[in-house]
């Protein structure tokens, strides 16, 4: 599904090198997690993906399905089937959600050759999805992400990942902000998700997440390179032990 | 002094091309306390502080120059809508094309035939207005137009109208220089929306005067363009009486040149004023221009001034906005937005907002900003599969909202919304 090869990315406007050599290949329906330091360049992964402007690759490679993602604009990225949860989602004044979902999903439609949906099964699909993430009517209609707290706008990002049904979803620190019942939510919304043909990547700091949504392999991300990896068993080393032990280990 | 004299030769090169109409007796007297009026205040120049921003110069010269016509296969603006059609060619009256003037609540007559009668209502509001809109800032170009008018309409509110009023401006001759006066009463508890749209002429002026009622509601939208080579200058003066409604929408797209000035007394306790603009202009060449001035003589009324433009390839808009709170006007809620989106470095926002208070249990506040589109925001919709135009099309719309939603009609404000998306898609 993603394939990244020795990835390299700096800074465009400084001479700051923050992934130093990422490798990491995702099999299709596998859910993979990575867990890092603050600062070791996880989000800057998520963001070069995605294809958002002022960084620079440097070497390396990223394909999705064998294309090759670096060369595309954001759009063409998110029609080929990626998808990014934002650590810190955007609001945006005066666009609705409703509008911003439907403009998302019909856009995605019409660049891969499908019909658009209709106005009635678009909101039929919205709403089930909404209120299973317990999303009220009244959060569909106000601005994108404008007054929501954290939690909400964790939901919304969720709900957006729902209806686009990406194959490839990236989640950077998804379960920060969440209460205890949110937390489970979403992680229900995610493992709804789950199947074969679809994969995960997980960013978070906490085991906590990594209960609800198990994940297959867990790497850590140290200092802009992925320095081990292993199974779910990882995850509660660096829950008990903190990074030091690992990062003392492979250096 | 060198500007005196400067005016005063503006003045008269421009006043030797005019001829007064003549009709019935106030009308003429009216005619010519405006031409004194002209006379004692001077033709603008661009030394003048309200003409600091927008050259007067080809507004005030003799001929009209040349405007090419702007041919659209684009449906009539407000074409389903239910309306009394008032139609004007290059500024003069087309009886053929417009509908019949009767509709429920209203009254409607021809600018000249009220002016040829010896007695009207028109007298009282006719340059009524506009006069006691000189002070504190003149306005000449006004004056003049209240000299010069010939055609026009007026419009009475007896009732709450059943249809709006469409005054349609066609542009036919390259070269045409129209100067139209309307005016407006609305009678006690009386209701009426004024529709105008289209480009009108070459070079345009255009003023009209609004008196409304105690209780009475007077709603306004218009849509000026498109062609690009067009001038004109506007004026609306309102006198807004106790617990009544004003409520004003104005859509640009083009023009090398378009002033619009607003001036809006608020003379009766708990009422409301709203006036409101979105222009759209891409080139050098475009410069528009919305200056409005808000007095507050009476207790708690509410004023909103809401101005949104968003300029491309070294387009120039311009705002000049004031809020005045004269003493004893307490519990005036006053506010005052005016923002520009520059979709390029060449483009630029020159504004000039004011507050005036003397009285002291007031709110009123003021803001002015200039930006670009949010990379960020850009970015979130592009990932969600959204294209770059499309993205930054739905973020241009979401920063016009505020003005959008000042108009009433939901309807209107969405075939204006549906233009502009239009425009929008044309414009990449
Ligand atoms: N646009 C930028 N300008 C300056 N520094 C940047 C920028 N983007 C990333 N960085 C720097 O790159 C490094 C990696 O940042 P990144 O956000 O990817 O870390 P992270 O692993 O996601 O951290 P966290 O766990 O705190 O979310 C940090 O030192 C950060 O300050
Ligand atoms: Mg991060």
């Amino acid at each position: 599904m993603l394939e990244i090869k020795g990835l390299e990315v700096k800074l465009e406007e400084e001479d700051k090198q923050i992934l130093k050599g990422v490798d990491l290949s995702i099999e299709p329906g596998m859910v993979h997690a990575i867990m890092g330091p603050n600062g070791s360049g996880k989000s800057t992964l998520s963001y070069v993906l995605s294809g958002r402007d002022g960084y620079e690759v440097t070497g390396g490679s990223a394909t999705l399905e064998g294309q090759d993602l670096l060369d595309m604009e954001p759009e063409e990225r998110a029609a080929l089937g990626l998808f990014l949860a934002f650590q810190y989602p955007v609001e945006i004044p005066g666009v609705g959600n409703m509008t911003f979902l439907r403009t998302a999903v019909n856009a995605q439609r019409k660049a891969r050759g499908e019909e658009e949906l209709s106005a009635a099964d678009f909101l039929k699909e919205v709403r089930a999805k909404a209120k299973s993430l317990k999303i009220d009517a009244d959060m569909l209609k106000r601005p994108v992400n404008v007054g929501f707290s954290g939690g909400e706008k964790k939901r919304n990002e969720i709900l957006q990942m729902a209806m686009l049904e990406p194959k490839m979803c990236i989640l950077d620190e998804t379960d920060s902000g969440l209460d205890v019942d949110a937390m489970k939510l979403v992680s229900e919304g995610v493992n709804a998700l789950r199947s074969e043909g679809r994969s995960f990547l997980v960013i978070t700091h906490y085991q906590r997440l990594l209960d609800h949504i198990k994940p297959d392999i867990v790497h850590i991300m140290a200092d802009g390179r992925i320095v081990k990896s292993g199974g779910p068993e990882l995850a509660l080393e660096v829950e008990n032990n903190g990074y030091a032990d690992i990062l003392a280990e492979v250096a | 002094m060198a500007l005196a004299k400067l005016k005063s030769d503006t003045t008269e090169a421009r006043l030797a091309w005019v001829t007064l109409p003549t009709g019935a007796a106030w009308a003429n007297a009216a005619r010519a306390d405006a031409m004194a009026r002209v006379r004692e205040m001077g033709l603008p120049t661009k030394r003048d502080e309200y003409w600091k921003y927008t050259d007067p110069t080809s507004l005030t010269d003799a001929g009209a120059g040349k405007a090419a016509l702007f041919h659209s296969d684009e449906a009539a603006l407000f074409d389903a809508v239910d309306r009394v059609r008032v139609v004007f060619v290059d500024g003069v009256f087309d009886a053929e094309a417009s509908d019949d003037l009767t509709a429920e609540g209203l009254e409607i007559e021809r600018l000249a035939d009220a002016m040829a009668a010896d007695i009207h209502w028109a007298k009282d509001v006719y340059g009524v207005l506009e006069a006691r809109g000189q002070k504190p800032v003149e306005r000449t170009l006004a004056a003049l137009n209240t000299a010069m008018a010939t055609d026009g309409v007026v419009i009475r509110a007896t009732a709450k109208a059943v249809k709006p009023v469409n005054l349609i401006y066609l542009h036919r001759d390259e070269t045409s220089d129209a100067v139209l006066h309307n005016l407006i009463k609305v009678e006690a508890g009386a209701e009426v929306t004024l529709l105008e749209t289209g480009p009108a002429a070459a070079r345009f002026s255009k003023q009209l005067e609004v008196d409304v009622a105690e209780g009475g509601t007077f709603h306004h939208v218009r849509a000026q363009g498109r062609d690009h080579e067009r001038r004109a200058v506007t004026h609306c003066f309102a006198r807004i009486a106790a617990e009544s409604t004003f409520k004003s929408f104005t859509l640009t797209f083009n023009g090398v040149l378009t002033r619009n000035e607003c001036v809006l007394e608020i003379v009766g306790d708990d009422a409301t004023a709203h006036v409101a603009g979105v222009c759209v202009g891409d080139g050098k060449d475009f410069h528009h221009d919305d200056t409005v001035f808000v007095t507050h003589d009476a207790v708690n009324c509410e004023s909103r001034q809401v101005f949104k433009k968003v300029l491309r390839n070294g387009a120039t808009g311009v705002f000049q906005g004031k809020i005045l709170v004269k003493e004893g006007a307490q519990k005036t809620d006053g506010y005052q937005i005016s923002q520009s989106l520059l979709l390029d470095d060449d483009s630029q926002f020159l504004a000039k907002p004011e507050l005036e208070i003397y009285a002291d249990d007031v709110a009123c506040s003021h803001g002015s900003t200039s930006g670009a589109i949010d990379e960020t925001a850009l970015f979130y919709l592009r990932s969600r599969g959204v294209s770059h135009d499309d993205a930054r099309n739905l973020l241009t719309l979401s920063f016009l909202a505020e003005a959008l939603e000042e108009i009433a009609d939901e309807s209107l404000a969405e075939e204006l919304r549906d233009r502009l998306e239009g425009w929008l898609a044309r414009h990449r």
